[in-house]
Parts: structure tokens; C-alpha cells; sequence
């Protein structure tokens, strides 16, 4: 029994580790761009799609790197495009409608260029075996997939803390208007941190694919834990969306040990806890988006 | 059963001692003709009847939000949930309780009713995008326990073997073929349509625009506008669960995606197409949405990229609606 708790608990862990990558970039674009992007799930998976294209080419490591920046690039013409065109409107739902239309649009796009069966995506070799014969659950790419998950965000709060465009994301987050008086190009600012955005969500999708494999929905079953993990930690702490992410991972991961058939519904129970009993979420500030 | 249908509703909105009809009296009335006559002159523009009563449920269920989204300000993406339970709540009354359609209807609209006005005070603690976060998330708790409690609603494939039954009135059997449930789901958007126009014309409408205009405002006031949201969120639901009943209804199915969140987004663009700000927009959405869906998807397997083209095209050029772009262009 010990075995498989501890098994299950670290598989909720990894699992967590996906929800915060995605609920990291959901909380950026939320932030800055007070947009929720539903198509983070889309341009996850077609993150994913472009690194299976390119992976004969440059590579398993190439296209890690690679192919975000190549879904940061379609990101960065659709903000350009239409969501920009939506941040003077007041009211939520039309940004939100608008990335809901995207998300259809982008996993039509992966049906018809590459097909709706899922294909698997190739990954080192020398991360594909157990570590050791007792706990068979440690694959390299498991601890590679956490590895990863650990050195993206250490980048980001890195990027956040110590470069001016981090800076200045985090000031727009308090007051976009008195930085925009201040001379800078708010537009800029909010195009890079959407495409920042997407580019977590893609690190995420090629993770994934070399785990689960790629399909054009493979981003449904992670956005709905992210925006969990968003209102778990608090909406505009990245910090608590990150903890929220590995919390509801790590819950959901117990409990299939115990209750398989309640992993997927014991996310929303800790949510509506938290609700009751700490609506602003862990590490969330009062009043913010409402 | 049919005749009775538009009187109250042009009697609600008739002021006392004009004998001149309003002109939104006189709308009524024209719509409520063209909607009667359906089952005559749609096979002749090469529609079908199940076809109207889809639209028509569609339409109810986002009359519904629109309570919340377009009156109250409420910004719901987890309508589905309540429309989903109630179409479980239907299909499950059938296959092991009931033979009486009316008395599965009942329950289900129950059911999913009761969950609204239960998750309705938790949801209402905070407000805005995270208020959309919320009713995303709580809807989609649903969609998990359809999917994954396999004994009772079966699972993915979704729920069988019930079928709707001919209703037993004094004197007449309705055999609930295409048409006569037609005439049903009239009936019930009718009743609908009717206690929501009420409603929005009592103080507790007004007291819900006026949340949505000014919320501050109302609160420094002394309204408790949770309360007030809760109980938008409630009725919203009762209606979307009614709807989903029907839809149960109309199938003789249903299916865990009626709980999913995408369809509470086909819920919310029906009634931002058709202008949430308008008391039938989501009806035209509906009449609008479920005719280009089911025309394209008839005609391209690609028919995913034109629906969320609709969304995107709707959004950024026509937010408020076609019946806003209309009074705009009608009253400029």
C-alpha cells in the first residue's frame, strides 16, 4: 500500500507540474491582459504538433526550444489580430468568447493538417527506462518532465524580478494606466506577455505529448485543472497558482490510490472548500478582477 | 393546449385602458403566430420539426442566462451544468421511476434547479472573471461525475433506454410525435418566456439591472446584492434545467457533453449573437446558431473552424448583438 500511495502521490505531483505550467501562463495572460485564454489548451497542443514536425529535423531538444517560440509566434498575430482589439471592452465575456471561438478554430486547424488519431511523440531514449526496479514509476522522463516544470519557472520569476520587462509586467499589473503615462508602450508589454503566455503553455504541450502522446484535444483535460489551480492559489499571485497547481495535482494523485473514480472530481471539491472558506485563494489579493 | 399561449404575454405587456395594441404587444403576437404555425411552413423551406424544437430549446436555455448574463451582470460559464441536470434528471426518472413525461419534466427542472440555487450562494462570493472562473469550474465537477459514475448514468456513451411518453389530458392523448412535442417545448418557452417578462418588469428585475448598471452603488444602499445574484443564478438555472429536460426529451438521450462547458459557450454566444442586452436575442441567436450549425456540419467535416469563426466574428464586430446592431442602426 505504501508503494502505491507513494506512486500515485508522485504521479500527482508530475501531473501537478503540468497544471501550474499551464496555470503559470493562464495567470500571465489574466494579469496583464485581463483576457482568461481559453485557447491556452489549443496552442498547447499545437505546440506539441509543431515539435513532432520538427523533431526529424532539429531534434527532441531543438524542438523543446523551438517550437513554443513557433506557437508564441501565432500567438503573438493573434493578440496582434483580434484580442488586442477587445482590451478597451469592459465587460469579460467577449474576450473570453473570443479565445473560446480560437481554441474551436485552432484544434480544427490540427485535425486537418494532421489528423484527428493521436500520434506518439518520440523522446530520448535515455530518459524513456526506469531508474530503478523498486520504484518502477521513476522513468527518467518523469523526473526530466518535473525537471523542466522547476527550471521554466525559476526562469520566469527570474524574468519577472530581476529584467525591466519583468518589471514592468508586474507594474502593469498594479496600474497599467499611470506606466502607460509613464512612457511605456503598454501594447509592447502586453504582446510579449501573451506570447510569454503561450510559450509555458507549449513547453507544457511537448511535455505532455512525450508522456501521453499528441491529439487535437489533448489540451482540454489540463485547461479546466489550470484555471482550479488559478482560483485554489488566488488569482494574481503566479506564486499561488503555481502551489494551487501542485496542490490539486498532488490530491488528485492520492486519490485515484484510493477512490480512482473520484480523481477527476476531488480538484473541484478542494476548489468549492476553498471557496467557503478562503474566497481569495491561498495566496490571492482582495478585490482584484471584480 | 396551443391557442392560450401568446394571450398572456401580450396581456403583461399591454398597459391598462389603451386600446391601441403596443407595438411590442403586436410583436408578440406576430411571433407567437409564426412560432404556432412552424410545423406548417418549415418542411417547406426544407427545415424539420425537431430541428424548431432544438432551436427552441436552445433559446430557452439561454433566455435563461441571459437573466443572469445580460440582466444581472452575471457573467456564467457553467450554464450547461444546470442544463445537463436536468436532462439526467429526466432520463433517469424515465427509465426507472416514471412513465409520466410531465412528472420526468418536473423532476428534472427540479434537480437542476436546486443545484443552481444551492451552488448559487457559493458561487456569488466573488464577482467578475472570477465569477465565470467559478461557474466553469463547478459545471465541469458535473460533467466528471456523469462521465466517471458509470452504473447509474453510463458513463460516456451517455444514457439509453428511456424514451418520451404520450401525455394523458381529459379527453386527449398527445402521442408526442415530432409536432405534438413541438407544441410542448412551445408551451413550456411560452411559460418560460412569460414568468421571466414578469419578472424583469417586477422590482426584483429592476433591482437585478440595477446590480448590473451600478453594483457599488447598491451595496452602499443597503441591497444585498449576493443575495440578489444568488437568486438570479437560481432561476437562471431552473430555466436551463427545464431546457435540458426537454432536450433529454427531444433525443430521447442524453449525453455527458450536455453537461461539458462547451456548451455552456454555445449557451452564451446564442445570446451574445442575438443581443444579450435584448429580452429575445437569444432566441434569434438560437434561430441563428443551431441553423448555420446544423447546415454546415452537413456540408464540411470543418464545420468546428466556422462556428468558432462565428464567435470570433460576432465578438469583435457585432457585441452587442444583431437585435442591438438593428435598434442602433433603427434608432441613429
Amino acid at each position: 500500500m505504501g508503494l502505491v500511495l507513494l506512486f500515485n502521490a508522485f504521479n500527482g505531483l508530475i501531473q501537478g507540474a503540468f497544471y501550474a505550467l499551464m496555470a503559470l501562463g493562464l495567470a500571465l495572460i489574466l494579469g496583464l491582459n485581463n483576457t482568461i485564454n481559453f485557447a491556452q489548451g489549443a496552442f498547447m497542443a499545437l505546440a506539441a504538433y509543431f515539435a513532432f514536425t520538427i523533431v526529424p529535423y532539429v531534434g527532441f531538444w531543438g524542438a523543446l526550444i523551438i517550437a513554443p517560440l513557433l506557437a508564441g509566434a501565432i500567438g503573438l498575430v493573434v493578440e496582434v489580430a483580434l484580442v488586442r482589439r477587445l482590451y478597451s471592452r469592459k465587460d469579460p465575456i467577449y474576450s473570453l468568447l473570443l479565445t473560446f471561438g480560437l481554441a474551436f478554430i485552432i484544434q480544427d486547424l490540427i485535425r486537418t493538417i494532421w489528423g484527428a488519431q493521436g500520434v506518439p511523440l518520440a523522446i530520448p531514449g535515455f530518459l524513456d527506462h526506469p531508474l530503478s526496479n523498486t520504484y518502477f514509476f521513476l522513468t527518467g522522463y518523469r523526473l526530466f518532465v518535473v525537471a523542466v516544470a522547476l527550471i521554466g519557472t525559476a526562469a520566469l520569476f527570474a524574468v519577472l524580478r530581476f529584467t525591466r520587462i519583468g518589471i514592468r509586467i508586474r507594474a502593469g499589473n498594479s496600474d497599467l494606466e499611470t506606466i502607460s503615462a509613464l512612457g511605456v508602450n503598454i501594447y509592447l508589454l502586453r504582446s510579449a506577455n501573451f506570447v510569454i503566455g503561450i510559450i509555458f503553455a507549449g513547453v507544457a504541450g511537448i511535455l505532455a505529448a512525450g508522456q501521453l502522446g499528441l491529439n487535437p484535444n489533448m489540451g482540454d483535460t489540463l485547461i479546466m485543472p489550470a484555471f482550479v489551480a488559478i482560483v485554489v492559489g488566488g488569482v494574481g499571485s503566479l506564486v499561488g497558482s503555481l502551489l494551487g497547481g501542485l496542490i490539486i495535482g498532488l490530491a488528485s494523485g492520492i486519490t485515484t490510490a484510493f477512490f480512482p473514480a473520484a480523481s477527476e472530481v476531488v480538484i473541484y471539491v478542494i476548489m468549492g472548500i476553498m471557496l467557503v472558506v478562503r474566497p481569495r485563494g491561498l495566496m490571492g489579493q482582495e478585490g482584484l478582477f471584480e | 393546449m396551443s391557442t392560450d399561449l401568446s394571450s398572456p404575454r401580450t396581456a403583461s405587456t399591454k398597459s391598462p385602458g389603451k386600446f391601441t395594441m403596443s407595438r411590442r404587444g403586436l410583436g408578440n403576437l406576430i411571433l407567437a403566430a409564426v412560432l404556432l404555425a412552424v410545423p406548417f411552413w418549415l418542411p417547406l423551406v426544407g427545415g424539420y420539426t425537431d430541428l424548431a424544437s432544438r432551436v427552441l430549446i436552445y433559446a430557452l436555455a439561454a433566455m435563461g442566462l441571459n437573466l443572469l448574463l445580460g440582466y444581472t451582470g452575471g457573467l456564467s460559464f457553467g450554464h450547461a451544468a444546470y442544463f445537463g441536470l436536468g436532462a439526467y434528471g429526466v432520463g433517469l426518472m424515465l427509465k426507472y421511476e416514471t412513465h409520466s413525461t410531465l412528472l420526468a419534466l418536473l423532476a428534472g427542472t427540479l434537480l437542476g434547479g436546486l443545484a443552481a440555487a444551492l451552488l448559487g450562494p457559493i458561487v456569488v462570493r466573488r464577482r467578475g472573471i472570477y465569477f465565470s472562473m467559478i461557474t466553469i469550474a463547478i459545471g465541469q465537477m458535473f460533467y466528471f461525475i456523469a462521465v466517471r459514475w458509470n452504473s447509474l448514468t453510463g458513463g460516456e456513451d451517455g444514457l439509453t433506454g428511456f424514451s418520451r411518453q404520450p401525455i394523458h389530458l381529459p379527453g386527449v392523448t398527445l402521442a408526442m410525435g415530432s409536432v405534438d412535442f413541438y407544441y410542448f417545448v412551445l408551451l413550456c418557452f411560452g411559460i418560460c418566456a412569460t414568468l421571466l417578462w414578469i419578472i424583469l418588469n417586477a422590482p426584483l428585475g429592476h433591482t437585478f439591472v440595477a446590480i448590473r448598471e451600478n453594483h457599488k452603488r447598491l451595496t452602499f444602499l443597503g441591497i444585498k446584492t449576493r443575495r440578489y445574484i444568488a437568486i438570479s443564478f437560481a432561476i437562471s438555472g431552473i430555466v436551463a434545467a427545464m431546457a435540458g429536460g426537454l432536450d433529454a426529451l427531444l433525443d430521447n438521450f442524453t449525453s455527458p457533453n450536455l453537461l461539458n462547458y462547451t456548451l455552456s459557450g454555445d449557451f452564451l454566444i446564442i445570446a451574445v449573437l442575438g443581443g444579450m442586452r435584448n429580452f429575445y436575442g437569444p432566441l434569434v441567436g438560437a434561430v441563428v446558431f443551431i441553423m448555420m450549425r446544423d447546415y454546415v456540419s452537413s456540408i464540411t467535416d470543418n464545420w468546428m473552424s466556422v462556428i468558432g469563426l462565428v464567435f470570433v466574428v460576432s465578438v469583435i464586430f457585432f457585441p452587442m448583438g444583431i437585435l442591438g446592431f438593428f435598434n442602433r442602426k433603427s434608432s441613429s
